[in-house]
């Protein structure tokens, strides 16, 4: 059993050195050069769509270690849910809020710069001092019998108890966002006998208009029904009012233009100067 | 390949992140940038599961990108919330606790 183990273990090594070499110093780069431009980035939308190429090369790092599910939830939690989150804030903030150029605190700039590089070297040089002959025991023996079985395994024995717990910061969380995002009404709910009440206080026409084409006599969608609605009341550039005489072929008496003079008529007419907008609602 | 090569990328992307948090004034932009941190760590985590042979460094991330995701709800309506008071994103606007 240990000899197979370590069999491959030892296949396991040697596994890592051609495909997933190529695969790395081809991402790594480009992971690196994202994430710069996400921090160097004017345009926060630029900014959000370099990191998600960043999060999708950190994806395919995670199944090229072995991690499969790691790098599917990866990309769906993260690429799909999270930054879709940060887009929409992005969008409802305002896309044109940028970055001011002033500086708060001087010298914030370049020493936060001297002190990135000296963190990068404290942290990269030692590991790469530490690690020069490591070998990967590899996870071909953990993820015997699948990975997502595995890890369902170890999260629902070991880590059950963290497992619940996240949970419940799951749920406390939701509650939060939604707490965080209400806001209180501060006069009562307009009902619909409210909202009924309100047009016809406020006169004209209380029916919808009529579509196009109902009264007229070109039969196109684009000829409006009603001539008195067009700017400057007139039917339109150059034509007579085609609803001038009578209806040749309907049976209704009504002239479209008496219909708008009954309603409009009297006191309520300088208040409501177009009628039509009672009908539709918008005068509310 | 040496494996632990992913550490010394997951070193350089998160000092990129923090000098990112340390640089940029939008509340979002500083937002991405923790991200970034996080996900920084979870390649760690992830690398370190594979040199050690086991998956318990697989759970850890698989718990870190799950508070990621809470932390970021209520991190972005937080900065909504503000957002609508203020009417700015910008770290430095909010500024009433200062003295």
């Amino acid at each position: 059993m240990s000899t197979q183990i370590l069999v491959q273990a030892a296949g396991e090594f040697t596994r890592t050195s051609t495909g997933e070499a190529a695969t790395f110093w081809v991402l790594a780069p480009v992971a690196v050069l994202a994430a710069l431009g996400m921090v160097l980035a004017r345009n926060a939308v630029h900014g959000a769509l370099l990191l998600v190429v960043n999060l999708f090369c950190l994806a395919v790092f995670y199944l090229l270690q072995d991690a499969p599910f790691l790098g599917f939830v990866q990309i769906i939690v993260y690429t799909g849910a999270i930054m879709v989150l940060f887009l929409f804030v992005l969008m409802l903030v305002g896309v044109d809020s940028s970055d001011s150029l002033v500086e708060t605190l001087r010298g914030q700039r370049v020493t936060a710069i001297v002190l990135g590089i000296g963190f990068a070297g404290l942290l990269v040089f030692p590991i790469g001092g530490v690690i020069e002959g490591t070998t990967a025991a590899g996870l071909t023996a953990a993820n015997d019998g699948g990975n997502i079985q595995a890890i369902a395994r170890l999260l629902f024995t070991d880590y059950v108890l963290a497992f619940e717990i996240v949970s419940a910061l799951l749920i406390i969380a939701a509650v939060g966002a939604m707490i965080l995002g209400h806001r209180e009404r501060v006069d009562g709910k307009v009902t619909q006998k409210e909202m009924l009440r309100r047009r016809f206080a406020a006169g004209g026409r209380v029916t919808p208009i009529p579509g196009p084409a109902v009264y007229a006599r070109p039969q196109a969608a684009g000829v409006p029904s009603v001539p008195s609605e067009l700017p400057g009341g007139s039917a339109g550039p150059g034509e007579t009012p085609p609803y001038g005489g009578g209806f040749p072929d309907s049976g209704v008496g009504a002239d479209p233009a008496d219909v708008e003079g009954d309603n409009g008529s009297g006191a309520q007419d300088d208040k409501n100067p177009h009628p039509v907008g009672a009908g539709k609602g918008t005068n509310r | 390949m040496n494996p632990a090569n992913y550490l010394i990328l997951a070193g350089l992307l998160f000092t990129i992140g923090a000098v990112g948090v340390l640089l940029r004034r939008n509340a979002i932009v500083v937002f991405m940038c923790i991200e970034l941190m996080l996900n920084a760590a979870n390649l760690t985590l992830v690398t370190f599961s594979r040199i050690n042979g086991t998956l318990d460094g697989q759970i850890i991330a698989f718990f870190v990108m799950v508070v990621a995701a809470a932390e970021v709800v209520i991190g972005l309506a937080i900065i909504l919330t503000i957002f609508r008071t203020r009417r700015s994103a910008s770290v430095d606007d909010v500024n009433l606790l200062k003295y």
